[in-house]
């Protein structure tokens, strides 16, 4: 049963000002005019277009997708809005599609609650939002729900985005950073640390010239594939800020194993090390927006690893380590060379070097 | 201490203050080259060149016969292993057959 | 990457890992008591860590990081100073990474930032000349450290803001010179470094020859090493062969980039620019002299010391601190009191736990390998 009532598609309003003022966040025609010609018509969808105060869903629609709801949120600052390989809307869809998909769940629906510097223009916005819509298209999930607020120059840099995901687990699916087991196989779906370099390249204060783009990317079917070939499954982590090091820690230290990764088999492309030799950081800790670890039983490895390959958004993936017994929390590196070194979690943000 | 990257001088951007484009595996930025131009190598002769830059200046050009040389070395020590290791083994099969190679 | 890759190659690391363990068995030495081998530079422990060298020599060799990083080395007056600098609101406050966590007395410049100072990391001296002419109604500010390596680019820089005649640019100036500090450290009387790996960056500006005193007065051998693992691991087999056959001589394993004589433009443009100063005072190792410089009088327009009013008051390093020992290789970083309680790179006490490179650092944040293997034994 559809709970939203049918209703006639109502005329969507135009703003027909270059840019926002503060005018689009007082709750009158101004607003509304802007939500509709930016959001409404970009997002298109029949539960969003009503405008209520909530988005209402038919609760036997859900429950036919598993037997758990998964509910997750993240706000999204990124300087520059825009940049090689995609912007802050795509980031913000794909971002918290992945947070659902890591966790075994099929996304279904998203909010959206931007915040918006007076002063940023409309077109800017327009641009944002059609890449939201696009970035869903085809992902099975919609945009049913959201907030637009304006505050004075200088009160947030330029547009802030939060989206809040639902999706649903299907029965039986069990992930978790805690189950990781001695003997289980670590994956990655390819190439490391692309999104942290364009980000720091795109921010132009090193002044340096980057071919590379942000691996910026939703992952919830390539999980789908990955988990019909590797049932059992262990852990799934989306490789964002903090980079491949981090999530390892964060594994080692929930399942109480050791994790030893090697170098030779840990994919990173040549511009991304050359990129980071110049600024003396490690690739091991930039963020990533494409990229998943996966903890796999070792007699599932080569089936997970076959479907990564086989689907485009895991045609770099690689079995980079294995699970083992020792110290709790601990991740070690085999290097290229031939030593052995420990992966920290890092204390702050990497910072460029010079020493 | 001092960072240094080797990278590729693929472009002169300003003769006069000798500024030039360098490339590291595909990343690209400005570097000074003052340290590295004299009377004997102008900087329009520095195109194609690798050098060693730090903190956006190019403070060495890089010696290839001086690389290979460094790298030879240790080849060389890599076969006087492989020689030794050899001779310490005493039978090789062959074919199926043993052959008595080394007494 | 060309000159990288090569340099970073398992099997001739492989190999000379072989050598260095025949050759250490042939040294008498090596079965009373560790040979330790002091990496003066902050880059050479970094890629000792990075490659994980330290695992793979063998257990006669103890490798003793040195004071080579000039992060690590910067007082807390000079930071206090930084920041006093960087709160006027007049000036841009521009400086490496690197600088940006070390702690003052009050504050880092990290948490200026934050408190509202305009603080701007830059990849080069040159990004902030460009700043000051991208902004002529504020004050920029270069904070210029580093040793000898670093020293030039600072040094064109300003010659290039005189030629443009730039005036709303200057440096507040703590580059310092690794001689003397090497000195003060083989003057220390309880002493018991082997050998040197020799700083491959800065000598590739000042070249050899000003190590010769190393080897004739000290007697110690010296390798002026490369910054990939095999340079790092073929310096250490070049050491280990001059201790074997008695000699102590300079020796260069980088002469790909290193040329005897060093830079003669770089060293030009030094010394067109600074003066060295009487003394200047590094963390944890105390007042050295002559191991820093200024800006020479005709470029006092430059001089961020002179055009702005500092604190300039000298905070003493804490007194339960050991990081001169560890710098001069008399205990290992594990072995100081505050090592991991008290100091830690999130709250660091001493200069060591300050920047990456320093040992206590490296140790805390790739974890000690060796130390368990030492507490093992």
């Amino acid at each position: 049963m559809n709970i939203v009532p049918m209703m006639r598609p109502r005329r969507l309003g135009k703003v027909n000002v270059p840019t926002v003022t503060l005018a689009h966040g007082g709750g009158g025609k101004a607003m509304k005019d802007l939500i509709d010609d930016v959001f409404v018509e970009a997002f298109d969808n029949a539960t969003l277009a009503p405008l209520e105060d909530q988005a209402r869903f038919d609760l036997a629609d859900i429950a036919a997708h598993g037997d758990r709801l998964a509910f997750t949120t993240d706000s999204f600052v990124v300087d520059p809005l825009i940049f090689p390989g995609g912007d802050i809307g795509k980031l913000a869809v794909c971002g918290t599609v992945n947070d659902l998909a890591v966790g075994g769940a099929r996304p279904l629906y998203l909010s959206c609650a931007v915040i918006i510097e007076e002063g940023v223009t409309i077109e800017l916005l327009r641009q944002i939002a059609r890449s939201m819509a696009e970035t869903r298209a085809g992902q099975g999930c919609q945009i049913v729900t959201g907030d637009t607020k304006v505050v004075h120059k200088g009160a947030c840099d330029k547009l802030f985005i939060t989206t809040t995901g639902i999706g649903v687990i299907p029965d039986s699916r069990v992930l978790g950073a805690h189950l990781a087991r001695p003997g289980d196989v670590v994956l990655v779906n390819g190439l490391l640390g692309d999104h942290g370099a364009a980000i720091l390249g795109a921010r132009g204060d090193m002044a340096l010239e980057t071919p590379i783009d942000s691996d910026c990317a939703c992952l919830h079917e390539l999980i789908e594939a990955l988990l019909a070939a590797s049932p059992n499954a262990r852990t799934l982590r989306d490789a964002t800020r903090g980079g491949l090091a981090t999530v390892l820690n964060e594994i080692a230290a929930a399942s109480e194993v050791t994790i030893e990764i090697d170098e030779t088999h840990t994919p990173i492309r040549e511009e991304v090390k050359g990129f980071c030799e110049i600024l003396g950081l490690d690739p091991l800790y930039l963020a990533n927006e494409g990229k998943i670890v996966a903890v796999v039983p070792a007699d599932e490895a080569k089936a997970a690893l076959a479907a990564m390959l086989a689907h485009p958004l895991g045609a770099g993936a690689s079995a980079i380590g294995t699970v083992n017994e020792g110290e709790p929390g601990r991740v070690t590196m085999r290097t290229g060379f031939g030593g052995r070194r420990i992966v920290d979690m890092l204390v702050g943000e990497q910072l460029p070097r010079i020493c | 201490m001092c960072l240094g990257i080797p990278g590729r001088i693929v472009k002169i951007d300003d003769e006069a203050r000798k500024l030039a484009t360098v490339d590291v595996s595909g990343v690209k930025r400005q570097v000074n080259i003052a340290c590295i131009v004299n009377d004997e190598h102008p900087v329009a002769s520095c195109v194609g060149e690798w050098v060693l830059i730090h903190v956006g200046f190019a403070m060495s050009r890089i010696d290839a016969q001086e690389a290979a040389e460094t790298l030879k070395i240790l080849t060389e020590l890599g076969e006087a292993q492989a020689e030794i290791e050899a001779m310490r083994r005493p039978r090789r099969r062959l074919g199926g057959q043993r052959h008595e190679i080394y007494r | 990457m060309k000159y990288i890759d090569e340099f970073r190659d398992r099997e001739k690391a492989a190999v000379l890992i072989k050598e260095i363990e025949a050759l250490v068995s042939t040294i008498p030495l090596a079965k009373e008591r560790p040979l330790n081998i002091m990496e003066v530079c902050g880059g050479h422990t970094h890629s000792i860590f990075r490659y994980g060298i330290e695992g793979m020599l063998p257990k006669e060799i103890d490798l003793v990081h040195g004071p080579g990083c000039p992060v690590c080395v910067l007082p807390m007056g000079r930071v206090d100073d930084c920041v006093a600098i960087a709160e006027r609101p007049e000036v841009i406050f521009t400086t490496f990474g690197d600088a940006m966590r070390v702690p003052g007395s009050k504050k880092s410049l990290m948490q200026a930032k934050a408190d509202g100072a305009d603080i701007r990391m830059v990849y080069s001296p040159m990004d902030a000349l460009t700043i000051a002419r991208m902004n002529p109604d504020r004050e920029i500010v270069f904070f210029g450290l580093g040793f000898e390596t670093t020293m030039p680019s600072t040094a064109l820089t300003i010659l290039q803001a005189a030629s443009e005649g730039v005036t709303n640019f200057s440096v507040f100036c703590n580059h310092i010179t690794i001689v003397p500090t090497l000195k003060a450290i083989l003057e220390s009387p309880d002493l018991h470094l082997d050998g040197f790996l020799g700083p491959g960056h800065v000598s590739m500006v000042i070249g050899t020859a000003p190590y010769e005193f190393i080897a004739r007065f000290y007697k110690k051998p010296m390798v002026v090493a490369g910054f990939e693992p095999l340079d790092v691991l073929q310096s250490i087999w070049m050491v280990l062969k001059q201790i074997k056959e008695g000699r102590a001589d300079i020796e260069n394993q980088y002469a790909r980039v290193v040329p005897d004589d060093g830079n003669a433009a770089a060293l030009s443009a030094v010394a067109e620019v600074y003066e060295l100063r009487e003394f200047f005072e590094w963390r944890g190792l105390g007042s050295i002299d002559h191991s820093g410089v200024r800006l020479r009088e005709p470029y006092a327009r430059f001089d961020a010391e002179r055009r702005f009013a500092l604190p300039n008051v000298t905070i003493a390093d804490p007194t339960a601190c050991q990081c001169g020992e560890v710098l001069k290789g008399m205990i290992k970083p594990w072995q100081c009191k505050l090592f991991g309680a008290a100091c830690t790179p999130e709250t660091p006490l001493g200069a060591l736990m300050v920047s990456a490179e320093g040992a206590c650092s490296a140790y805390y944040q790739y974890g000690s390998l060796k130390a368990e293997r030492a507490g093992a034994i």
